[in-house]
């Protein structure tokens, strides 16, 4: 048995391997797939905040009504006017947006399984001030990223924090981290509580998460009973055994 | 010793069995294959891993043969045909990572199928061509798994695609050529995807099934090995049958149906709680659509084939070319084909076998993972030198067994097996 064991711990050693590597700099999102309330409100947060550029062209209006259980009222307020709710979800970006850019902004079907809900946590937090970019604002998480930080009425401005260190004996800057900066006197805009923007952005996260394999709830709650049946399979098939061989000696 | 005259099972049974008996061996063939082939009784954990392959290569079939009336072999439409069937199509997603999920569980029971045979000398005289058809399957999947990776057109499939298929430039002379004509193009492309298809669906398999069944007949003319490594035959009873062996079916089809449910537990884990097994069985990138302007940030072969892509890293170029580490590669599968020679020890199964054996294994097996985690690893720090150093032990493995087998200390080996399961 201990060697069974031990070959098991062999199979699943690389798994551990490539989990420990998975998004080392990046904060923990902390999403979580059964909350339906978080996904209704990262649904709606998405349609407001994201899908005038982003557009999630694999996933269709009534196969997240049905999966988020938005009622179909809600679920039209959601959709372009001319939509169908078997459309998929596309963004109102013209095929030219790519000269307003640099870079058409990506479908993001698939971004939480390309490159995890961890990464876009904290890609939605990664914004601070930097004159040099073409809207103002870099990424500490995807350097001199295109996107413009549509979410600033939300968070307010961040600044970044940096730390001399010597490279190669030379001295270089390097960013350590973000700050934000206090709205300025005679700011009359209420701002989130940073708390308010994390829970903000975990929604917004957690949607994509769902976008990205619609069935993956489904499919989890399915697999126990799938697991339990192969449980009771395994008995029955073992006492079948034991009853054969009890002749061989 | 007069034999039963074929027409027995034949006159023994009437009705429809009896009709298609005077036409067609079926009762002597499920009694020759099944009823009354005697297989060793002393099978161990070892031997579930033969008919593991076979289920899951029915499963990769039958799925397989479900996700191609969905899937869309063009450049233009393959990774949404994809995202199709996971998402509109009803349990789409389910026959999908059966799929996925069963290529990588196709290579963990088969490269412990083979790692039973290095224990027990199933390789050994009389099953050197049971062994030779079984390096062929092995040969031939890689090839499969190869191609069907490439299908999804994500942007891995595309890159792993473009860094394989240029290994064969490196041969001298006809490497250009011979890359222009596999990929049909002159990058990775539309027609690539399409030939690859084609055989990735028909032809590889047809040749799969056909070494399997040639395989499955080489093994029940010869008789299976057992973890004693003796001849069961030797020892037959007054009934002519082995003394130490059990008929096969009803006993080990019902064992195996044990291992089976065990198998389906853990492959099921996998399917419903796992389908991406941390970036291993489906890698992230390749969740993004093909893109031959954007290089992923580190490109890897999918775990199964990541030992054998850490020896191609790990032999550096030489006199302007790097077709030594290609050569490198292809002679780590060559060397397999060679392994009933090569072992001179007295006796097959490693219970009786020397200290020296037994230790030139485990050199072998860690060295093998070794080499898997670094091919996984980008090539810097430790990487490479021990890709270097676990390269040099797998050869030293086959290469100096002729030597230690033969000086290694045995015991003695019993008339009878010990023992079974």
């Amino acid at each position: 048995m201990l060697k069974r064991l031990m070959v098991l711990g062999v199979l699943l050693l690389p798994g551990g391997f490539a989990a420990a590597e998975d998004g080392e700099n990046y904060l923990h999102a902390g999403t979580d797939i059964t909350n339906t309330e978080s996904l209704q409100r990262g649904a709606r947060d998405f349609m407001s905040y994201c899908s005038g550029c982003h557009s999630l062209k694999y996933l269709r209006y009534n196969r997240m009504g049905d999966d988020l259980n938005i009622p179909p009222a809600d679920l039209k307020a959601l959709m372009f006017t001319s939509e169908k709710p078997y459309d998929t979800i596309v963004s109102a970006m013209p095929a030219d947006s790519e000269t307003w850019f640099g870079k058409k902004p990506p479908d993001l079907s698939l971004i939480a399984r390309a490159k995890g809900t961890d990464y876009i946590y904290s890609f939605l937090h990664g914004f601070y001030q930097d004159s040099t970019r073409l809207w103002g604002v870099n990424n500490m998480y995807l350097p001199n990223a295109a996107m413009p930080f549509v979410l600033q009425p939300l968070q307010g401005f961040q600044k970044p924090v940096f730390k001399s260190e010597s490279v190669d004996g030379q001295a270089k800057m390097v960013l350590t981290g973000l700050e934000l900066v206090p709205p300025a006197a005679g700011d009359a805009h209420t701002y989130l509580t940073p708390q308010q923007y994390d829970d903000f952005v975990r929604d917004i996260t957690n949607f994509l998460d769902y976008a990205g394999e619609p069935i993956k709830a489904k499919r989890e709650s399915l697999g126990k009973f799938v697991i339990a049946f192969l449980l009771v399979f395994f008995v029955f098939a073992f006492l079948l055994k034991k009853e054969y061989w009890k002749d061989v000696h | 010793m007069a034999a039963a005259p074929e027409s027995a099972g034949a006159g023994n049974a009437g009705g429809l069995i009896g009709w298609i008996d005077q036409r067609f061996p079926l009762t002597k063939l499920w009694r020759e294959q099944v009823s009354e082939y005697y297989a060793p009784k002393n099978f161990n954990f070892w031997y579930y891993f033969g008919v593991l392959s076979l289920v899951v290569l029915v499963n990769q079939l039958v799925t397989g043969i479900f996700l191609t009336m969905s899937y869309k072999p063009s450049a233009a439409e393959a990774f949404s045909s994809i995202e199709y069937i996971m998402r509109d199509l009803d349990w789409g997603w389910l026959i999908r990572y059966m799929h996925s999920t069963g290529a990588s569980a196709f290579f963990i029971v088969v490269y412990l199928h083979m790692f039973r045979a290095l224990l027990y000398g199933s390789a050994r005289k009389p099953r050197e061509l049971l062994w030779i058809f079984g390096c062929l399957i092995f040969l031939l999947l890689m090839a499969e798994a190869f191609m069907g990776y490439v299908l999804p057109w994500g942007n891995m499939s595309f890159w792993g695609a473009q860094v394989i298929v240029s290994l064969f430039g490196s041969l001298p002379i006809i490497g250009g050529g011979l890359v222009e004509w596999i990929r049909g193009d002159y990058v990775i492309a539309d027609p690539t995807l399409n030939r690859f298809f084609a055989l990735h669906v028909a032809a590889l398999p047809i040749a799969l099934i056909f070494l399997v069944i040639a395989h499955l007949m080489a093994l029940h003319e010869v008789g299976s090995n057992n973890p004693d490594g003796i001849e069961i035959k030797k020892q037959k009873g007054p009934d002519g049958h082995p003394l130490d062996g059990i008929p096969f079916h009803p006993y080990y089809t019902t064992k195996d149906l044990v291992g089976i449910a065990g198998f389906l537990l853990l492959f099921c884990g996998v399917i419903f709680f796992a389908p991406t097994f941390g970036g291993l069985f489906l890698e992230s990138p390749n969740f993004e659509p093909a893109n031959p302007l954007q290089t992923p940030p580190h490109i890897a072969p999918v775990w199964y084939f990541t030992p054998f892509y850490a020896m191609l890293r790990a032999v550096p170029s030489f006199a302007g070319t790097q077709v030594w580490g290609v050569l490198v590669m292809g002679g780590a599968i060559v060397v397999l084909f060679f392994l009933p020679w090569l072992d001179r020890s007295p006796v097959k199964s490693i219970r009786y076998k020397g200290p020296i054996y037994k230790i030139a294994l485990a050199i072998f097996s860690v060295s093998f993972i070794v080499l898997g985690v670094c091919g996984l690893k980008p090539p810097s720090g430790i990487y490479p030198l021990l890709a270097k150093i676990c390269t040099a032990l797998y050869f030293a493995f086959f290469l100096l067994m002729p030597f230690y087998s033969r000086i290694d200390s045995v015991k003695q080996v019993p008339q009878r097996v010990t023992g079974h399961a």
